[in-house]
C-alpha cells in the first residue's frame, strides 16, 4: 500500500458501461476508477462481469454505452490496438502468448517494428535491458512453451511494458501460481507502481487484495456492490457478502468416519504426455473407503496425466488397480465397470457433447445397460424418463431433457456430469477441480455431493489448485511436483506454507 | 459517412424450430439454381430455356420418370452410406471407389465364374449383392484403418482409393475380360441381371421400356435400415457421441478406432452394393465410366439430407433427375455446377442454424 | 530411360505441385485448411486458357489464373472465417463448386490452341558444368519461378514479422487478437494468397507445362497430392519442395518405364503387357497414401509444426485458442 493523497489525479474514469451479451446484462452500468500510482482491486464471483468490464478498458469490446477517459481525456476504443496506444496493458488471466514463438517474438507480436525483416538479436538486447529495469528474468530466446507459468507470466508483464503502457491490467494473476511464486509477483507490483505504473488487480482473494490493494471495487451479476473502497479492515464475511448477495458458510460440515477397505491401489505408476515426455513419474498411493485422497499442487505438474492413467484413458507403466482387479492399460470401459466415476476437467472437452441433449449426455456411462438398453437397442422412453428423474434430484436447470448440452451454464454442465457419475453409486470417484469457474453456491452443493458421497463409502482422489479446498474436503493430502508425489500429510496436521514450498519443488518430506 | 445498418450474429439461446433445417436445404437449392441460371446467362446461354428442357427431361414422362429413380438409387445407396459415415464426423469421400470396387467383385462372380452360371437367379444375385457389399466394405476398411491407427486424414487417402480403384478396374476390363479388345467386359448372362418393371411388360404392356429395377428396393430397404442404426441403435448412439466429441465418447468407454473401422467399412459396403445394383441392374456388364460420379453426388445427397436417412431419398430423386437432364443438355458441366453450388450453399447456410442473423442499426456511439 | 530425362522433368512438372503445396501452406499457417485446392488450380488452369485465347496475350492469361484461384478461394474464407462454418466440408464443397464452374466457363476449349508462357535458358547459370544443363537450360520460365517461390517464402515465414504475424494468428488467435493483429484480415489474405498461388498452379498447367484444356483431367488429383505434401512436408516450404520435384520426376518415370523392352537385363513386364500399365498409374496416389501416413506419424511423434488453430474458427471471446 502506497497511501496515496486524495486528491492524486485519476489515470482511468470508466463511468456507466453498458455491455450486453445474448441474454445477459455483463455490464449494468458500472463505474469505475483507477488513480495514477494506485493498485486498485476488482474482485467479484465468475461471470460477475470482471473480465468484460476490463476486456472494454483493453479494447477486446465496445461497449453499449458509457465513457472512459484516460488521463482525463475521453477516448474510445475500437480495437486492442487503441488501448494499447493510450497506454493500457492486459495481462490475461489465460495467457495470450504463442507457445511456438520465443519471448522476444512474442513481445514483438503487433507492434510496427522491426519494418520487415526480424533482427532477433538486437532485439534480445532490448528486452534484456528492460528485464532489468523491473526485475523480471526470463530468457528472450527462449521458445514460450519451454518456460513455467510464473515466467510466462513476466513474458505477459514485459509484453505490456515494451508497449509503454502505464496501466495495467491483471486478470487473476495469482491464480495460476504457487504461493511463493505469488509473494513474488507481488513485489514485482510494488516495483511497478513505484516506477509511476498503475494496476488493476483482479482476484477472488482477500488476503491478496488486502496485503496489496489500496482500493477495492466489487461487482456482482454485473453491477457494483462497492466502488473504490479500503480494503483495510473488512473482513471476509463482509467481502463474500458483497461478492455474493447473502451471508456464505465457509465450512461445509463433515462428520468423522474410519475409512473401510482399500479401494484404489496404485503402483508405480508412471505415464507420458501427449508429446511423449514423461508425466508422471512412480507414483503410488492407496485410497479407501469412505476417504477423500486430494493431491494439490500448480497446473502442469502431471495432474491431467495422473487422471487420465487412473481412469484408464492414458497408456501406463506400473499398475492400477480397483477393489483388486487390474485396470491399468486395459479399456476405460473396464474401469468403468470396475465402479469408477470420473468427473474430468475439462466439462465440455470431455465430460459432455455439446450437441446432444441432456439426456443423450446423462446416458453416456449406462447406455449399454438395463433398463436403458436391452441387446442391440436403446429403449428412449426409458432414457428419457432416467434423465428426467435426475434433472429433478440434482436440479439441472434447463427447459427440457432435450435440451442441448451446450445452452447450459458452466454449473449446470457440472451438476449434469455429478449426476450422470454419481447416481450409479460408485466404488470410486476421481474428480479434477470440480468446482473450478462455478459461482459460490455450486461450489457448495459440489462440495456437500462429495462428501455426502465419503459417507456412504466411496472413495474418492481429488485432484484440486485450490488449496482451501482441499484442506477442507480431503482426509489425507498430497503434493505433485513434476509428475512426482513429493509428501504426503493427513489434511488436518497439514501446513499451508510447507505445501506451498513442496508445490514449487522447494521441499519434499519423504527426502 | 457510414452505413446505418450492419448484420449482426446472436448465437443462439433456445432451440432450432423444427423446420429450419428444411427451408435452409429448400433454399440453397433454390439460390444454387438461380447463381447458376446467372453464370449461365454471362456466359451467354439462356437459362429459361434451359431449365425448362431441364424439367421436361426429367419429370416430363413415365420412362424419363424412371430413368431419374435409376440414377437415384445408386445415389440413395452411396448417400446413405456418407451419412452414416458423416454422423461420427468421418469424411468418406471414397465412395466412387468403393462403388467400382463393389462393381468388380460383384463382377467377377460370373466373369470367373464363381459358381456355374445355370445356377438360380436368386442365388447368383444373392451372391453377386453380397459380393459388392463385401468388396466395398474390403475398399472401405483402408481409410478406415489408416485412421484408426495412424491419424491419417481419410478425406486424401479415400480420394487417392477413388483413382486407384478406376486405374483397378482399367486393368480388368482391358485386360483380362475384355471384351473383344473394346474396354468392357462381354455382357453378363440374363442370370445375373435385376429384375426390371420391363420384364413384366409382357402382362402390362404399361411397364413397356421402364428400367427401373430392383436396386430402387436395397436403397429402400438400407434407408429403414440406417435409420433405426442411427436413431434407435447402441451402436447409432456411440457414433453419434464419437461424431459430436470423440473425447467424451473415449471417457463413456466406446472404443472410436473400432467404430471408425466399423463405420468406414458399412459406408463402404453401402457403396458397394450400388456398384452392384449398377451392374447388374443398369450395364449388365463391367466397364468404364460406370459411374456419372456418383461418389461425389452422394456426398453432396447426404449433406442436404441434414445426414437424415429417409430425407436422402426424394434429394437423390433431386439428384437423379439433375444427372439426367445433365446428360442432355449443354454446356455439360452445368449439373456439376449446380450441384457443388448446391452443397457449398447448404454449407454456408448453417450459420443460420447456428447464429440468429438480425440487421440492426449501427450505434449512435459508433457513428460518432 | 535417362536420368537427366527424368530430373528434368520432376522439376518441370513438380513445379505445378510446388506452387499449389506452397499457397496451401500459407493458408494452412493462418489456420486456415482449404481442400479446395483441386478446384481451385482447375479454375485456373481453365481461366488461364480461356483468357490467353480470347486475347492471344499468355502473360493475360497467367494473370486470369491467379485471380481466378483467388477469387474463388475468397468463397471458401468467407464461409469458414466469417461463418464459422466446417473447413473440411467447406474445402470439400469448394473442389466440387471450382470443378463445376471451370466445367461450364470452360465449354468449348478442348482441343484449342493458346500462346503460352515462353521457355527460357537462364544466361550464365545454364553454363555451369552438368548443373547448367539440369537446372537452368531450356525450361519454362515459371519453373525458375518456382525456383525462387522456394526460399523467400521460406524466409518470409519464418524470418520477417508479416511471416511471424501469420504463425502467431495460425498458432494462437487469441493472442495475435489481443495485439491488434487483425485475425480475419490475416486468414483473408492467406486463404487469397494460397487460392492465387493454387490458381497460378493450374495456369502453370493450361498454359505453360502441358498446354490444353482437358476438362477436369487438366488437374487430374494433383491439388490432393498439393495438400498431402503440405502435411508430409510438416509446414514446411522445402520439404515441401523436394516432394513436389519427386512426384514430378516419379511421373516421368512410370512413363519412361514403359518404353524400353529390357531394363538392367530383364524383361520389362510393362512393355510386353501394356495393361500393366494401369498399376503403375496408380503409383503416385498409393505413395501419396503412403507419405500421408508418414507424415501422420510424424505429426504425432513431434506436434510442433502443425499449426495449432488449424481448422478452428476463431471467436473473440471465446475460451480456448
Amino acid at each position: 500500500m502506497t497511501n496515496l493523497p486524495e486528491n492524486t489525479p485519476y489515470a482511468v474514469e470508466m463511468q456507466d458501461i453498458v455491455i450486453r451479451f445474448p441474454g445477459v446484462l455483463a455490464n449494468d452500468h458500472v463505474n469505475f476508477t483507477l488513480r495514477k500510482g494506485e493498485i486498485h482491486a476488482l474482485l467479484g464471483e465468475n461471470g460477475a462481469g470482471k473480465s468484460t468490464l476490463m476486456n472494454v478498458l483493453s479494447g477486446m469490446y465496445q461497449p453499449e454505452s458509457g465513457t472512459i477517459r484516460i488521463n482525463g481525456e475521453p477516448v474510445s476504443f475500437r480495437s486492442p490496438k487503441g488501448a494499447i496506444a493510450s497506454g493500457i496493458g492486459m495481462v490475461h488471466q489465460h495467457f495470450m502468448l504463442v507457445p511456438t514463438l520465443t519471448v522476444t517474438e512474442n513481445i514483438l507480436l503487433g507492434l510496427n517494428e522491426p519494418k520487415f525483416i526480424m533482427k532477433l538479436a538486437t532485439y534480445d538486447k532490448k528486452i534484456q535491458k528492460l528485464q532489468e529495469t523491473f526485475g523480471l528474468k526470463v530468457d528472450p530466446t527462449a521458445k514460450i512453451w519451454q518456460l513455467s507459468v510464473g515466467e510466462q507470466q513476466r513474458v505477459e508483464i514485459l509484453k505490456t511494458l515494451y508497449r509503454g503502457a502505464e496501466i495495467l491490467i491483471l486478470d487473476e494473476p495469482t491464480a495460476v501460481l504457487a504461493p511463493q511464486e505469488i509473494d513474488e509477483l507481488m513485489e514485482t507490483m510494488r516495483t511497478l507502481v513505484s516506477q509511476g505504473k498503475s494496476i488493476i488487480f483482479i482476484s477472488h482473494k482477500l488476503n491478496e487484495v488486502q496485503a496489496v490493494a489500496d482500493r477495492l471495487t466489487v461487482l456482482r451479476k454485473g453491477k457494483a456492490t462497492a466502488e473504490g473502497i479500503d480494503p483495510q479492515g473488512l473482513t471476509r464475511t463482509q467481502l463474500a457478502e458483497l461478492m455474493v448477495g447473502r451471508k456464505v458458510i465457509f465450512q461445509v460440515e463433515k462428520v468423522e468416519r474410519e475409512p473401510g477397505e482399500v479401494v484404489l491401489e496404485v503402483e508405480n505408476l508412471s505415464t507420458t504426455n501427449n508429446r511423449g515426455l514423461p508425466a508422471v513419474r512412480n507414483v503410488s498411493f492407496q485410497i479407501q473407503e469412505g476417504e477423500i485422497f486430494g493431491i494439490a499442487g500448480i497446473a502442469g505438474n502431471g495432474q491431467s496425466e495422473l487422471v487420465e492413467a487412473v481412469t484408464g484413458l492414458r497408456p501406463i507403466e506400473g499398475s492400477v488397480r480397483i477393489n483388486g482387479t487390474e485396470v491399468g492399460n486395459c479399456s476405460p470401459q473396464k474401469s468403468i465397470r470396475c465402479g469408477l466415476a470420473h468427473i474430468p476437467e475439462d466439462r465440455t472437452g470431455m465430460g459432455t457433447a455439446p450437441n446432444l441433449s441432456i439426456t443423450k449426455n446423462i446416458i453416456m456411462k449406462n447406455y449399454a445397460q438395463d433398463p436403458i438398453s436391452n441387446g442391440w437397442r436403446i429403449d428412449y422412453l426409458a432414457a428419457h424418463d432416467h434423465a428426467a428423474e435426475l434433472k429433478e434430484v440434482y436440479d439441472i436447470q434447463a427447459p427440457t431433457v432435450e435440451t442441448m448440452a451446450r445452452k447450459l451454464s458452466g454449473g449446470n454442465l457440472q451438476k449434469l456430469i455429478l449426476a450422470r457419475e454419481i447416481s450409479g453409486d460408485p466404488k470410486l470417484i476421481v474428480a479434477m477441480q470440480p468446482t473450478r469457474g462455478l459461482d459460490v453456491g455450486a461450489i457448495e452443493g459440489i462440495q456437500r455431493l462429495l462428501l455426502e458421497q465419503r459417507q456412504k463409502g466411496a472413495a474418492i482422489l481429488l485432484i484440486s489448485e485450490e488449496l482451501e479446498e482441499l484442506l477442507m474436503l480431503s482426509d489425507r493430502i498430497a503434493v505433485i511436483f513434476d509428475g512426482e508425489l513429493v509428501g504426503e500429510m493427513a489434511a488436518s496436521q497439514a501446513d499451508l506454507n510447507q505445501i506451498g514450498m513442496m508445490m514449487t519443488g522447494a521441499l519434499r518430506s519423504d527426502g | 459517412m457510414k452505413f446505418p445498418y450492419k448484420i449482426k450474429f446472436e448465437s443462439r439461446t433456445n432451440d432450432v424450430p423444427k423446420w429450419l433445417p428444411l427451408a435452409t436445404s429448400l433454399g440453397a437449392v433454390v439460390v444454387a439454381f438461380i447463381i447458376s441460371g446467372i453464370v449461365l446467362w454471362l456466359i451467354g446461354g439462356n437459362p429459361f430455356q434451359v431449365y425448362r428442357y431441364f424439367f421436361t427431361a426429367s419429370f416430363g414422362s413415365w420412362g424419363a420418370f424412371s430413368d431419374i429413380l435409376v440414377k437415384a438409387t445408386p445415389l440413395i445407396l452411396i448417400g446413405l452410406g456418407c451419412s452414416v459415415a458423416f454422423k461420427m464426423n468421418i469424411l468418406n469421400i471414397g465412395a466412387e471407389g468403393q462403388f467400382y470396387i463393389g462393381a468388380f467383385f460383384a463382377s467377377m462372380v460370373v466373369l470367373v465364374p464363381i459358381i456355374p452360371l445355370d445356377s438360380p437367379k436368386w442365388l447368383v444375385l444373392t451372391l453377386m449383392a453380397l459380393m459388392g457389399i463385401l468388396g466395398g466394405a474390403l475398399y472401405g476398411f483402408i481409410p478406415g484403418f489408416l485412421k484408426a491407427v495412424f491419424n491419417v486424414n481419410e478425406i486424401i487417402t479415400t480420394l487417392m482409393l477413388n483413382y486407384i480403384a478406376i486405374f483397378w478396374n482399367n486393368y480388368w476390363i482391358f485386360g483380362k475380360y475384355s471384351d473383344a479388345g473394346f474396354q468392357m467386359t462381354p455382357t453378363f448372362d440374363k442370370v445375373a441381371w435385376l429384375p426390371r418393371l420391363a420384364d413384366l411388360a409382357k402382362d402390362y404392356p404399361f411397364f413397356s421400356g421402364i428400367t427401373l429395377h430392383l436396386g430402387v428396393v436395397f436403397g429402400l430397404v438400407a434407408a429403414v435400415l440406417i435409420w433405426v442404426i442411427l436413431k434407435r441403435s447402441r451402436w447409432g448412439y456411440e457414433i453419434a457421441l464419437i461424431g459430436d466429441n470423440p473425447k467424451a465418447a473415449n471417457y463413456a468407454g466406446i472404443n472410436i478406432k473400432k467404430n471408425i473401422i466399423l463405420v468406414m467399412m458399412l459406408s463402404g459396403a453401402l457403396a458397394g452394393l450400388a456398384g452392384m445394383s449398377e451392374v447388374t441392374g443398369v450395364v449388365h456388364r463391367l466397364q468404364e465410366r460406370i459411374s456419372t460420379n456418383y461418389g461425389f453426388s452422394g456426398v453432396i445427397v447426404a449433406w442436404l439430407a441434414k445426414l437424415n436417412p429417409f430425407a436422402v431419398i426424394p434429394v437423390a430423386i433431386l439428384f437423379g433427375a439433375l444427372i439426367v437432364a445433365g446428360r442432355e443438355i449443354q454446356p455439360s458441366g452445368l449439373s456439376f455446377m449446380i450441384q457443388g453450388t448446391i452443397l457449398f450453399l447448404v454449407i454456408s447456410s448453417d450459420v443460420f442454424l447456428r447464429y440468429k442473423v438480425r440487421i440492426v442499426r449501427t450505434h449512435q456511439e459508433e457513428m460518432a | 530411360m535417362n536420368l537427366e530425362v527424368i530430373l528434368r522433368a520432376g522439376l518441370s512438372t513438380g513445379t505445378i505441385l510446388i506452387f499449389a503445396a506452397i499457397g496451401e501452406i500459407f493458408a494452412e499457417r493462418s489456420g486456415v485448411m482449404n481442400l479446395g485446392v483441386e478446384g481451385m488450380m482447375l479454375i485456373g488452369a481453365m481461366a488461364a486458357f480461356k483468357v490467353s485465347y480470347v486475347t492471344q496475350n499468355a502473360w493475360l492469361g497467367l494473370l486470369a489464373g491467379i485471380l481466378a484461384g483467388g477469387i474463388l478461394s475468397l468463397a471458401h474464407g468467407l464461409v469458414v472465417i466469417s461463418l464459422q462454418a466446417d473447413q473440411t466440408v467447406s474445402g470439400l464443397s469448394l473442389t466440387f463448386l471450382g470443378t463445376g464452374l471451370a466445367l461450364v466457363i470452360g465449354e468449348g476449349l478442348t482441343g484449342l490452341n493458346t500462346p503460352t508462357i515462353p521457355t527460357v535458358t537462364l544466361p550464365l547459370l545454364s553454363k555451369i558444368p552438368f548443373i547448367g544443363l539440369i537446372f537452368f537450360t531450356d525450361f519454362n520460365l515459371l519453373v525458375y519461378v518456382g525456383y525462387l517461390l522456394i526460399p523467400l517464402s521460406w524466409y518470409f515465414i519464418f524470418k520477417t514479422r508479416p511471416g511471424m504475424h501469420l504463425r502467431a494468428v495460425g498458432e494462437k488467435p487469441s493472442a495475435a487478437d489481443s495485439l491488434g493483429i487483425s485475425v480475419y484480415g490475416t486468414r483473408y489474405l492467406y486463404t487469397f494468397i494460397g487460392g492465387c498461388l493454387a490458381g497460378l498452379a493450374g495456369a502453370t498447367i493450361s498454359i505453360a507445362i502441358s498446354p490444353g484444356w482437358y476438362s477436369n483431367l487438366t488437374t487430374s488429383g494433383q491439388g490432393w497430392i498439393a495438400i498431402a505434401l503440405v502435411i508430409f512436408a510438416r509446414w514446411n516450404p522445402y520439404t515441401a519442395a523436394l516432394g513436389g520435384y519427386f512426384f514430378g520426376m516419379l511421373r516421368r518415370f512410370t512413363l519412361d518405364l514403359q518404353g524400353p523392352a529390357m531394363i538392367l537385363g530383364l524383361r520389362n513386364p510393362f512393355f510386353y503387357d501394356h495393361n500393366l500399365v494401369f498399376f503403375l498409374q496408380m503409383v503416385p496416389f498409393a505413395l501419396t497414401i503412403v507419405a500421408l501416413v508418414w507424415g501422420s506419424g510424424a505429426a504425432r511423434r513431434n506436434r510442433r509444426g502443425t499449426p495449432a488453430a488449424l481448422g478452428i474458427p476463431y471467436v473473440r471471446g471465446e475460451r480456448g485458442l
